[in-house]
Parts: structure tokens; C-alpha cells; sequence
């Protein structure tokens, strides 16, 4: 990487300069690396293993990040504190313009590291493999548009039916085929892979788990396979990423991650459940202020009727 | 120059309005004179960015607390929707094209742009559409509630069922603001290849012109699709066609396309020319060439070519097949290339000068640091996986506002204060310019850098309401934002009283070195008396060779007036 306290004459480097300048590499470098171990505090926990995949990445990118960033304020700064016109001087600098060397240098190297960065970059991609075979633009998704030389490559899934998310404005609901239940909590098995079928009835909404690092736009008129491995039990928010009009902001969700046993209790539990109206925060605010200071709002979808409703208030990471 | 000669020189131009004001008035005319028009755009446009900002500051004062309470969710919508549309279209395009229109035709040689009624008739279509936005607070159902990205099938949903309602404004707004810039665009591109003076080829013409004439190719490939997107929504709102509702077959994802063909490469059109302020301002307040002069214009071309296929970045979470995720990740990345060669140029330029640090050069490094980090989380954006966790969350919100606040408003403000001797022929009052600064520097990272956190944390944009976990950082940025909104006083303090009491300006208050600094401040109308002769490149400091041949200030670029 160029440190950009590369001077502009390298060949008149003295070994005085020379030294220097390896040793504000390297200590660049070692606050750097030091940050990028940081980086992995700054996000939600751990849970899912393309968490793992995507903090790996992003710790790497902070820290080519931060030894550019620092070399070049440092580079500014420098200047700024030690070269800087007297006050009645009010001569020229050295009249360099360029330094053919120097500049192809600082062409190639950030070239390089581009391409090194979208090489890794694919690799954690092709290993998150979260999207199923998706036949964009093409409203009824189909399997037999796929080449047969792709389909086959395509990674064996176990044969379980996915859980459909039904998104609208403004609530979340699950649906579990083999069961026949439905939810407005997502729960999952711990270190099995999850299969999901996004759909929407109306907009563009979002699914999101901030802790499991994972996001994809729900596209009304399209069915879209998801996949993801959670690998930590607890609750998690599941938020909508993808502006759907008023109540946005209280479009959330509550998605469980438990053991096997607790899960297929869970499963069992609500199939037993008669179906009852969930709470739903968009519903009762349009309902509670009819004299609103604001503009006309659609008017939100009734809230689901489920076999399993959350708690308003649960407590998630 | 006395008012009787100005009136010679205009009626022997054969200008269409000889007998046009020469005095304050003349802004609110009809003039076809580049330099009025410039400061028409420069003035409607912060006057705009002020109405933005405070929509921002009431949005600030929403996000300072987790429940949605100051504001109703509807009008906070609006706000956010009103608050992108109004800076874009109002603010940096306007002000962008204000300054370049002004600067464009000095910096060449030219006596003004190749169409002038054509350019007042551009600008004049600002205040058109501007009013057009602002009405729509006032029809029923309130202003557009879809975002400045218009996505449907939530722009096509209206609650009221009126015809005419704040989305159709809003669309005709920007249907109208891509006319306008379609007419600038025509009108830089045919002045920069035809106008220039004699002696000025490519590599003697000044880095800024460079990426105008960038970024306006930019608006001539990218603003047909962009305003084909908005007339294709008008009709599926309006009589009922279905190009992108999907319950009536449909696409969506089509207008994302769409919109995202001509508005990635709008940032480019936005923060192009601010890479031409920086390679204009940094020379001369470091007294030294601008380092490798041709790898930083030919890098805003390669900009230009790159910026046309990175859209599909802002649907890495979109309905986007793996193939497309990677091929756009890659060319995303590739345009940071040409981008560290410019950083990496000004850094060299900079470095082993002798720097002056007056205000605006107190902006552009301000403005440079910014850029570079938004640079650094720009790239991260572009790596697929990582973007799939921050995509539409405050991450987003906060590289984007690094890149238009902390380097192009700060870089506006640069060459506002670099030129304002020229434009105006007063001396503004360099105190308030540091406070200025100091103020605007310190509110932009307050403001903007919680967002990082807050977005890693997976906090949505455009939300009213948030977890509690979110309050810490949406405080300190809240008060950022605040902070930003006081920080634009003592700037408007200082234009308005250095303009009517300010010292006045010499000719060339900065030594530096350009056509536009041979000639008198203000210039006299058509600019030049006589065309220069240019003999050197745009950047001869410490060379003393003359930059032209028939000009007595040309002879020695040190000279002081």
C-alpha cells in the first residue's frame, strides 16, 4: 500500500527518510490491525454463521481502511502543522508536477488491493450462499428455467417444506406448511439451516435480522428462497429494511432461536392453540388517534389472527 | 467600470437586453449574462438549502428521542422524502451548476456559455420547479410520503385518491428539474469543446472544467432514463397504466432500475466538480502545480465511463440474482482507482508547499478528510456481503451525508469563499470564515459519524421511531444537526455585509494563477476585452512562465495587483 507520506522525489530518499517511513508503515499498520479487531464489537452478537462470515470481512476492510485513512490525515496534518507559509513570504513552492513513478505506484497498488478485496469479498459471498435459485423478473418462480447443468449444481437442501413470511403493511406473519400453524414470531431451530419463502402482499418490505447479518427485499409478486444458519439461541429483532410507507418504523418482529427440543415443543404448543388476533402496533396507533395532526395514512391490513402471537414487550439482542 | 461603459460594451455585443439593470436588480431579471445567471443559481439554491436544512433539523428533533412524539409518522415521511429531494435538486445541482456557470467560461476564455438564453431559461426553470415542490405542502394529504427514491408500489399508493396530489407534484418537480439540467448539460458540453479561448488544448485547461465537462456527460446519458422512470410512475399513478404496480403485472424492481441508471452517477455529477474545486484550490493555497495534472483529469473521465455501470449497488438487497450482485461489486470497487489517484494527488499537492490556510483551503482539506472517509465506507459498501447487513440502515445515511455535506458542501463552501472576491469584487471577512469553518467541520462529524455505529448496530433509515438501543449515538447526532443548522450564520453574516461593506477585492487576491484572475473583480461584462492567448498549462507555480501572451498580468503569475 502507497503511505501517502510518499514524497515526491523518491530518488533523492535519503536512508534517513527511508527509515522513517517504514516505521510510520508499520506503526500504521499495527493501529490499524488493532482496530480491525475492534470492528467485531461494533456489531449485533454473533448469531448465525454468515454473522461469522460477513465480521470476518468487515474486520478486514476496517482495517485497510483505517491504515489509509490514517496515512493520508496523517499526510495532511503534517503539512498543515509543519509546512506552512511565514506570514510576508509570499514565494512559491518547489514547482513539482508530477512523478511518473510515484503515480503509477498509487494506480496499480489501490488497483490491486480493489481486486483482492472483491476476491475475498465473493469467497465469504459464495460460502453465505443465502439466496435459492431466483428467477428475477419473472413472477412466477420456477425451477425448470434453470439450466439443468446449474440446478445441479446447486447445494442439496434437506427436504423440508420452508416456512413462507408473509410480510404487509404493516406485519410480519410465519406460516408453517407441515404444521399448518401460523405466527407473528419466527422461531427456528439452533445450527440447522433455515429455508424461507419471502412474500408480499402489497410493497417492498424488508427482512432483516441485524444479529444474523442477513437481508432481502420482499418483493410483492415474487416468491424469493432464503436461507440463513442460525447457530445461537435467544430472541432477536427482526426489523422491515425497506420503506413501506407510514408505519415503517413499527414494522418489527421478534425472531427465536432454540434448541431442537424446544422447538418441536414450540411447534407443538401452538398447534394446539385455537387461532387468536395478534397485537399489532401499526393497527392500534391508526386506530387510537383518528384526529391526527398529520397526512392521510393508508389504512394498515387488520392484525393477523395466529395460533402463536408475541408479547409487545419481549426482550430480544 | 462606470455604468456608461458597461452600457457600450452591452449594446455593442448586441446583447438582448442592452438597457438590462447593472446594479442589484439585475439578479432578478432575465439576464443571458453567464455571471449573473451563476450567482442566480448560487443564491436561489442556498436559499433552498436552508428550507432543507430546517426540515432536517425538525427530523433531528424527532430521532432525539426513540418514540415517534414530536411529529406525526405521516409528516415525518414527508420531512425525510421533502429533505433528499429539496437538497438534490434544490441544493447541489442548482448550486453546482451556479458555480460552474459562473467559473466555466472565465476559466476558458470565453465571453459567456455557448447558448445564453438557453442558460436563463435553465435557471429559470430552478425557481419553477422549486415552487412546484414547496406547493405540494399545501395540497391535501401533504407532500410526497415515498422517499426521495419514489419507489413503488409505495409511490403509487394515494390515501387521499385525488389527481393531484404531493406525488404528482413531486413528479413533476423532478420531470421538470431533468429538463432543466438536460439544458445546462448541452449548454457546458458545447462551450467547453467549442469555446475555449486560442492555445488552451485539453491539457491546458483547468481541472474544474475537466469535471464539468465530466459530469455533464454524466447528465446527458443518465437523465433520460431517470426522467423516463419518473413520466412512466406519472402515468401508472395518473391513468392507470401498470409498468410497475404488481398487483396489475408489474415490476417494481424495474423502476429501481431505472432510477438507480441515473442517480448513482448523479453523486458523480455532484461530487465531480467538487474534485475540480479541490485541484483548483489546493495549488494555490500550497503555491505549488497540482500534482500529476493529467492522471487527475483523466481519472474524472474514467469516472465518467465507470459511473455507468455501478447501479445496481443500491440493489445488492433488492429482487438482484448472485451473478448481478458480483459483476456490479466488482465495477463498484474499480471506481475507487481513479478516485485514489485524485486523493492520492492532492495529498502530493499539499504536501511540501507552503501553505496558507485562509478559509476556503481550511474547507477543501476539511472537505478532502471528509471524502476520504466516506471513500473508506464506500468501498465497504461495495463488498456484497457486508452491504447486505448495513443496506438501508443510518450506515448508509452516514457515508452518503460524509460524501454531500462533509466534501461537497464543504467544498461549495470553499470555492464560494475562493471566488466570492471575483464574483463580487469585495474581500470577505476572514474571522467569520474560520468560524464558519470550525463550526461546520466540528457539526458534520457530530452529525454524520453516530450514523456508522448506529447502522452497524442495524438501525433502519427513514424510521420515526427506533429501539432504545439507539438513543445514545441519534443524541450526539441530533446535536450535530443542530450544530450544522447555527453554523450556517456567521456564513450568511459574511456574505451579506462583506458584500455591501467588505474591502474591496484586487484583481487577483490570492496570486494564484487562471484566466479568471488576469481580468478585474467583478469581471466587466463579456468577460475578456481581449480573447487570451494561452502559453501554459493552468498550474505554474514557481515555473514563472506566463500563462498568456497578450495580457500585461499574464506575464508574471507572481504579480500583485
Amino acid at each position: 500500500m502507497t503511505t501517502p507520506t510518499t514524497p515526491t522525489e523518491p530518488r533523492s530518499l535519503s536512508f534517513r527518510t527511508v527509515a522513517l517511513l517504514v516505521a510510520l508503515a508499520i506503526a500504521d499498520a499495527a493501529i490499524s490491525f488493532w482496530v480491525g479487531r475492534q470492528a467485531y464489537l461494533w456489531m449485533p452478537p454473533q448469531a448465525s454463521a454468515e454473522a461469522l462470515l460477513v465480521d470476518d470481512l468487515f474486520g478486514f476492510l476496517t482495517t485497510i481502511g483505517c491504515f489509509i485513512f490514517l496515512g493520508v490525515t496523517t499526510a495532511l496534518v503534517v503539512s498543515v502543522l509543519f509546512q506552512r507559509a511565514d506570514k510576508y513570504d509570499t514565494s512559491d513552492g518547489p514547482p513539482i508536477e508530477g512523478n511518473l513513478l510515484v503515480e503509477i505506484l498509487w494506480t496499480t497498488i489501490p488497483l490491486g488491493l480493489v481486486i483482492w478485496i472483491a476476491t475475498y469479498s465473493y469467497q465469504i459471498y459464495d460460502k453465505m450462499a443465502i439466496l435459492g435459485p431466483m428467477e428475477h423478473m419473472n413472477h412466477v418462480p420456477s425451477l425448470s428455467l434453470i439450466p439443468p447443468a446449474e440446478a445441479a449444481t446447486l447445494p442439496a437442501v434437506p427436504e423440508k417444506t420452508p416456512i413462507e413470511v408473509h410480510a404487509r403493511q404493516w406485519a410480519w406473519e410465519f406460516y408453517y406448511p407441515d404444521q399448518g400453524i401460523t405466527s407473528t414470531e419466527l422461531h427456528l431451530p439452533v445450527n440447522e439451516r433455515a429455508r424461507l419463502v419471502l412474500t408480499s402482499e402489497d410493497v417492498l418490505h424488508g427482512f432483516y435480522v441485524p444479529a444474523f447479518r442477513i437481508k432481502q427485499d420482499v418483493i410483492p409478486g415474487s416468491s424469493i428462497d432464503f436461507g440463513f444458519t442460525p447457530i445461537r439461541e435467544g430472541s432477536y429483532r427482526l426489523r422491515d429494511s425497506d420503506y413501506s410507507g407510514t408505519y415503517f418504523a413499527a414494522n418489527q418482529g421478534t425472531v427465536v432461536v432454540e434448541s431442537a427440543e424446544s422447538y418441536q415443543q414450540w411447534l407443538a404448543d401452538a398447534a394446539a392453540s385455537p387461532l387468536t388476533v395478534a397485537d399489532n402496533r401499526a393497527y392500534r396507533e391508526f386506530n387510537k388517534a383518528p384526529e391526527r395532526l398529520g397526512w392521510k395514512s393508508i389504512q394498515p391490513a387488520p392484525p393477523p389472527r395466529v395460533n402463536y402471537a408475541s408479547a409487545e414487550d419481549n426482550s430480544y439482542e | 467600470m462606470s455604468n456608461a461603459s458597461l452600457e457600450a460594451i452591452a449594446a455593442k455585443s448586441g446583447q438582448p437586453f442592452p438597457g438590462a439593470p447593472n446594479n442589484w436588480q439585475r439578479f432578478f431579471s432575465f439576464s443571458t449574462d453567464h455571471k449573473v445567471i451563476g450567482i442566480q443559481y448560487i443564491v436561489t439554491a442556498f436559499v433552498f438549502f436552508l428550507i432543507g436544512g430546517l426540515l432536517a433539523m425538525v427530523m433531528r428533533g424527532e430521532l432525539i428521542t426513540p418514540e415517534a412524539d414530536l411529529v406525526d409518522r405521516t409528516v415525518y415521511n414527508a420531512l425525510f422524502t421533502m429533505h433528499g429531494t429539496i437538497m438534490l435538486f434544490m441544493w447541489t445541482f442548482p448550486v453546482l451548476n451556479g458555480l460552474a456557470n459562473y467559473l466555466v467560461p472565465l476559466q476558458i476564455g470565453a465571453r459567456d456559455m455557448a447558448f445564453p438564453r438557453l442558460n436563463a431559461a435553465a435557471f429559470w426553470l430552478v425557481p419553477v420547479f422549486g415552487i412546484l415542490l414547496m406547493v405540494s405542502f399545501f395540497v391535501p394529504g401533504g407532500p410526497s410520503q415515498s422517499g426521495w427514491w419514489a419507489y413503488p408500489p409505495v409511490s403509487l399508493q394515494n390515501p387521499t385518491g385525488n389527481l393531484i396530489n404531493g406525488q404528482v407534484l413531486w413528479l413533476l418537480a423532478v420531470a421538470l428539474s431533468g429538463v432543466s439540467s438536460i439544458m445546462g448539460a448541452v449548454n457546458f458540453v458545447t462551450t467547453i469543446f467549442r469555446m475555449r479561448a486560442p492555445g488552451m488544448g485539453w491539457f491546458r485547461m483547468p481541472a474544474f472544467c475537466w469535471t464539468v465537462l465530466s459530469a455533464q456527460m454524466i447528465q446527458l446519458f443518465g437523465l433520460p432514463a431517470l426522467t423516463a422512470g419518473a413520466v412512466m410512475l406519472l402515468l401508472d399513478l395518473t391513468v392507470g397504466t401498470s409498468f410497475f404496480d404488481p398487483a396489475r403485472g408489474g415490476d417494481p424492481v424495474l423502476y429501481q432500475h431505472f432510477f438507480w441508471f441515473y442517480s448513482h452517477p448523479a453523486v458523480y455529477v455532484i461530487i465531480l466538480p467538487v474534485f475540480g474545486m479541490f485541484s483548483e484550490i489546493f495549488p494555490v493555497y500550497a503555491r505549488k502545480p497540482l500534482f500529476g495534472y493529467k492522471f487527475v483529469v483523466v481519472s474524472s473521465v474514467i469516472i465518467t465511463m465507470l459511473s455507468g455501470v455501478v447501479w445496481v449497488h443500491h440493489m445488492f438487497a433488492s429482487g438482484t440474482p448472485s451473478w448481478m450482485r458480483m459483476l456490479f461489486m466488482f465495477s463498484t470497487m474499480l471506481i475507487s482507482v481513479p478516485t485514489g489517484v485524485k486523493v492520492f494527488a492532492w495529498v502530493a499537492t499539499v504536501w511540501g508547499g507552503k501553505l496558507r490556510l485562509d478559509t476556503p483551503m481550511l474547507f477543501a482539506l476539511g472537505g478532502l478528510i471528509c471524502f476520504l472517509f466516506a471513500g473508506i465506507t464506500g468501498i465497504m459498501l461495495g463488498a456484497v456481503p457486508f452491504d447486505i447487513h448495513v443496506n438501508n440502515t443510518y450506515f448508509v445515511v452516514g457515508h452518503f451525508h460524509y460524501v454531500i455535506y462533509g466534501a461537497t458542501v464543504m467544498g461549495v463552501y470553499a470555492a464560494i469563499y475562493h471566488w466570492f472576491p471575483k464574483m463580487t469584487g469585495h474581500m470577505y471577512y476572514e474571522g467569520l470564515g474560520k468560524l464558519h469553518f470550525a463550526l461546520t467541520f466540528i457539526g458534520v462529524n457530530l452529525n454524520f459519524f453516530p450514523m456508522h455505529p448506529l447502522g452497524l448496530m442495524g438501525m433502519p433509515r427513514r424510521v420515526a421511531s427506533y429501539d432504545p438501543e439507539f438513543a445514545y449515538w441519534n443524541v450526539i447526532a441530533s446535536l450535530g444537526g443542530f450544530l450544522l443548522g447555527v453554523s450556517t450564520l456567521p456564513f450568511i453574516l459574511n456574505m451579506i455585509s462583506s458584500w455591501i461593506l467588505g474591502k474591496r477585492a484586487p484583481a487577483n487576491p490570492w496570486n494564484a494563477i487562471g484566466l479568471e484572475w488576469l481580468i478585474s473583480s467583478p469581471p466587466p461584462v463579456e468577460n475578456f476585452e481581449e480573447i487570451p492567448l494561452v502559453v501554459s498549462g493552468p498550474y505554474g507555480y514557481g515555473s514563472h512562465e506566463p500563462l498568456v501572451a497578450n495580457h500585461p498580468a499574464g506575464e508574471l503569475n507572481s504579480e500583485h495587483s
